[in-house]
């Protein structure tokens, strides 16, 4: 039991709450980072290697761009459709395999990069959908191999749905961050854990629903005015809904 | 300029096989403005995106500038695509790039770097007379705006064929005018080929040298304009100059008189009334200029039978006019001739 009134409290609660801020932004950052480098082109080859994509035949095989997109939707689904807490646990070994250990915000990194990906790859899939297949059409007019294609028109002119499908991602590594809290990942879900529920402060989990609460906020804030930025649909007068605002 | 030969396009296969064009052959001579028309579902968009195979042909060849694009290899087919520049009904421009931006793009593309893509990018703006709105996005831009930066876009490169997909479809009445006299404009500036399909016949009227009429996908008659309005039972020449629904006229003749060139001018009527002393009655008239110069159709009635008034059709015909005798009285002219 921890006592409130014991004057080494605050200054105890803001050290572990800074430290578990950290490890979390720090799983959260680098697990972002490898989801986007990974998923980003993941969804633009899931959706390039459908029936009349644009890598619909890789290497100028039909049949190859089919087998690479029947194999990457059923890894898609299987990463989606696993409970997080099932594939952290099934993930130790991998985790051991890459990272050396599986206890701490590193080892927790390999998970969270593994649930993102697919997630983030779905979300890339629907943006590049969005985009009108007439674009894609002038710009092969205009001679573009299929890389400029992806590079300047598909990924630019969904850059903002993109940003908007990025923030929802991250707002779910956050979630599933607070998860790999309770098997020593560390980060606020440790802090909630340790302190919150197996010592009884309630100041404690008050505390990191209100620290989780704010980064979410700011990173929804960023996210959303990042997509208003790069959105150039003209919002009163256009045709074309909004920019819709994820979850 | 542009050649296609037999070409045939299905969509699916099996039973649920749609075809979209049969056995189509046009010929495009260089610098020319030649018009596909037809109603929608006749093929035309499948037509001209064949040109530069965004639609690749099930059957025949195209060829453009000399190269015979259904052979090449798909990177000398993207070079190949460098000359052929291409607007679209819906503009299709990017709208996460100002006008200039979308400009560059084309120039992108072909690799043209910083400065001088932007320097050309200006010049092509300025050309369509948009060079005050080269920082807007395409969601500040009105139709015609939007339109007169896809023909930038398409100009860029230094195409020498434009392709034009209903660039004027889903445009007003006005704005449409003025993309064509642009589109008129750089045909003759540029010295450009240009190849546009349209369902409306006043585009055809408007800016077209040639014109070939598409439908169900079978080509029905191609040729310049002048030739085509002196062809008899020319669809397109009726289209060109509609006269409505023909009144009963029991006992009298019905012809109707095309006019093209130098004929137009003449007093042809007052001169018919007069040598044979008939009371001509108009029954309609459509006159329109066609490449600078008055062309038309006239309706006439006549009194008395197409027998009784063979010296008079015979006399228009022998001044060089062309005279269809309309309806029921046709078969009397075919039996007599």
């Amino acid at each position: 039991m921890i006592d409130p009134t014991d004057p080494g409290f605050w200054p105890g609660l803001f050290q572990v709450l800074l430290v578990g801020t950290g490890e979390t932004l720090y799983m959260v950052g680098v697990a972002l980072l490898l989801t986007v480098l990974i998923g980003l082109p993941l969804g633009i080859v899931l959706v390039g290697t459908e029936r009349g994509g644009l890598f619909e035949a890789p290497f100028g095989s039909i049949w190859f761009g089919h087998i690479v997109n029947r194999v990457l939707e059923f890894i898609v689904n299987l990463g989606r459709s696993v409970p997080f807490i099932i594939l952290m646990v099934a993930l130790i070994p991998f985790t051991r395999l890459v990272v050396g250990t599986f206890i701490g915000s590193t080892a927790a990194i390999v998970p969270l990069t593994i649930v993102a990906i697919p997630f983030f790859a779905r979300m890339v899939e629907i943006a590049i959908k969005e985009v009108d297949a007439g674009l894609i059409e002038a710009a092969e007019s205009l001679g573009a191999t299929r890389w400029q294609i992806v590079a300047k028109v598909l990924v630019p002119e969904s850059l903002s749905t993109l940003i908007l499908g990025l923030s929802t991602t991250v707002t779910s590594i956050i979630n599933f961050s607070a998860m790999v809290g309770t098997v020593a990942g560390g980060g606020l879900g440790s802090v909630a854990v340790l302190y919150g529920y197996q010592r009884y402060s309630t100041i404690h989990m008050v505390a990191v629903i209100i620290l989780i609460f704010v980064i979410v906020m700011i990173l929804q804030g960023l996210a959303t005015g990042l997509a208003r930025r790069f959105s150039h649909r003209g919002r009163p007068a256009g045709t074309r809904a909004s920019v819709p605002t994820a979850i | 300029m542009i050649s296609v030969k037999h070409v045939s396009k299905t969509f699916g296969s099996g039973a649920s096989a749609t075809t979209a064009l049969h056995d189509v052959s046009l010929e495009v001579a260089r610098g020319e403005i030649f018009g596909v028309i037809g109603q929608s579902g006749a093929g035309k968009s499948t037509l001209i995106r064949a040109i530069n195979l965004l639609e690749r042909p099930s059957a025949g060849t195209v060829t453009v500038d000399g190269d015979e694009l259904t052979q090449l290899s798909p990177d000398r087919l993207r070079l190949a695509r460098r000359k052929i520049g291409m607007v679209f009904q819906h503009f299709n421009l990017l709208a996460g790039r100002t006008a200039q931006g979308n400009v560059e793009l084309g120039l992108e593309i072909i690799g043209v770097g910083g400065a001088d893509r932007r320097r050309r990018s200006l010049e092509i703006l300025d050309l369509v007379g948009l060079a005050d709105k080269a920082g807007a996005y395409p969601a500040e831009l009105s139709g015609g705006q939007k339109q007169r930066v896809g023909i930038a876009r398409a100009l860029a490169g230094n195409p020498k064929i434009l392709l034009s997909d209903e660039a004027t479809s889903a445009l007003d009445p006005e704005t449409t005018r003025s993309i064509l006299d642009l589109v008129k404009t750089i045909n003759v500036q540029l010295g450009l080929t240009v190849l546009l399909i349209t369902h409306e016949m006043d585009v055809v009227k408007r800016v077209c040298d040639s014109a070939a009429m598409l439908e169900n996908g079978r080509i029905l008659e191609q040729g310049s304009i002048v030739s085509l309005i002196s062809t008899p039972g020319s669809r397109l020449a009726h289209e060109l100059f509609p006269l409505g629904a023909v009144p009963p006229h029991a006992g009298n003749t019905v012809i109707e008189i095309t006019f093209s060139g130098g004929s137009a001018d003449r007093p042809v009527i007052a001169q018919l009334a007069r040598n044979y002393g008939l009371d001509v009655s108009i029954l309609g008239a459509a006159v329109e200029t066609i490449g600078g110069k008055q062309a038309g159709r006239t309706r006439l009635e006549l009194p008395g039978s197409p027998v009784a008034n063979a010296a008079p059709i015979n006399d228009l015909r022998g001044q060089g006019l062309l005279v269809e005798i309309v309806g029921a009285a046709a078969q009397v002219e075919e039996a007599r001739a």
